[in-house]
């Protein structure tokens, strides 16, 4: 074997998943684990993720509240989770009394074209959710 | 953790109003899932803990998992009716805590 070609092979390996993705399941296990065994319902909160991803290693993700939110409801948490990465939790937010608007951005890592799960807990116990199925053409070096 | 983080607070607000903080973290966020080139896996190092507080009153927090990009960006929103000091804490897997200051004037 020629120098080169073992040295790009090797890089390629290194590079090689480990075979450990998150699983739907997972995602509904922990959703389920938030809602207390009640299915989240779609609403009030919006998930904002590109739906076509170029690079996964650096993927803008934007949670807020939609339109649809009772002017009383307090937001205490969300969640997003991701059922293509390696592990499917990606962001827990906690909202305090100074919270402002109930917005937050931040950038991702998607190892794969996946499906971005959002849920928001509101201060009344009840739970809503969005989700964005991801096409990945370049994926994150998660593995 | 020398590296001062690129922070957006604005130094004066209108009590009642949300404005909006910014930070940009330099952190190689290591997902512990990568390997070297001898096919040892690279340890974890990531932020998992991050805070914001005015006056111990909290503003916001998040919990960060491997999936969040290397030097991670947060944006969000805080809302003051008194002036203080809004602190910016962070930990990373190595048990570095960092942490800025900064005086918010409420006018």
């Amino acid at each position: 074997m020629r120098r080169r070609s073992f040295v790009v092979m090797a890089g390629a390996a290194a590079m090689l998943p480990m075979g450990a993705r998150a699983k739907p399941e997972e995602v509904e296990a922990l959703v389920r684990a938030i809602t207390g065994g009640a299915p989240a319902r779609p609403g009030r909160v919006k998930l904002d993720v590109p739906e076509l991803v170029e690079n996964g290693n650096t993927v803008g993700l934007t949670v807020s509240l939609g339109e649809d939110v009772p002017k009383d409801a307090v937001l205490t948490d969300i969640h997003v989770f991701a059922d293509g990465n390696p592990r499917p939790g990606v962001v827990h937010f906690r909202f305090g009394k100074l919270a402002g608007v109930p917005k937050v951005a931040t950038r991702v890592r998607l190892a794969t074209s996946q499906t971005v799960t959002a849920v928001a807990v509101f201060a009344d116990g009840s739970c809503w959710t969005d989700q964005v199925a991801v096409l990945v053409t370049w994926s994150a070096c998660l593995d | 953790m020398a590296v001062k983080p690129l922070l957006s607070v604005p130094r004066e607000v209108k009590a009642g109003v949300p404005f909006e903080v910014r930070i940009l973290i330099q952190h190689p966020m290591e997902t512990g899932f990568r390997r070297d080139a001898v096919g040892g896996v690279i340890a974890r190092d990531i932020i998992h803990t991050f805070e914001c507080s005015v006056e111990g009153e909290e503003v916001f927090a998040a919990r960060l998992e491997p999936a969040i990009a290397a030097n991670p960006y947060l944006a969000f929103s805080a809302r003051l009716e008194r002036s203080g000091t809004m602190l910016l804490r962070w930990v990373d897997d190595h048990g570095v805590e960092a942490q800025e200051r900064v005086d918010i004037r409420v006018v």
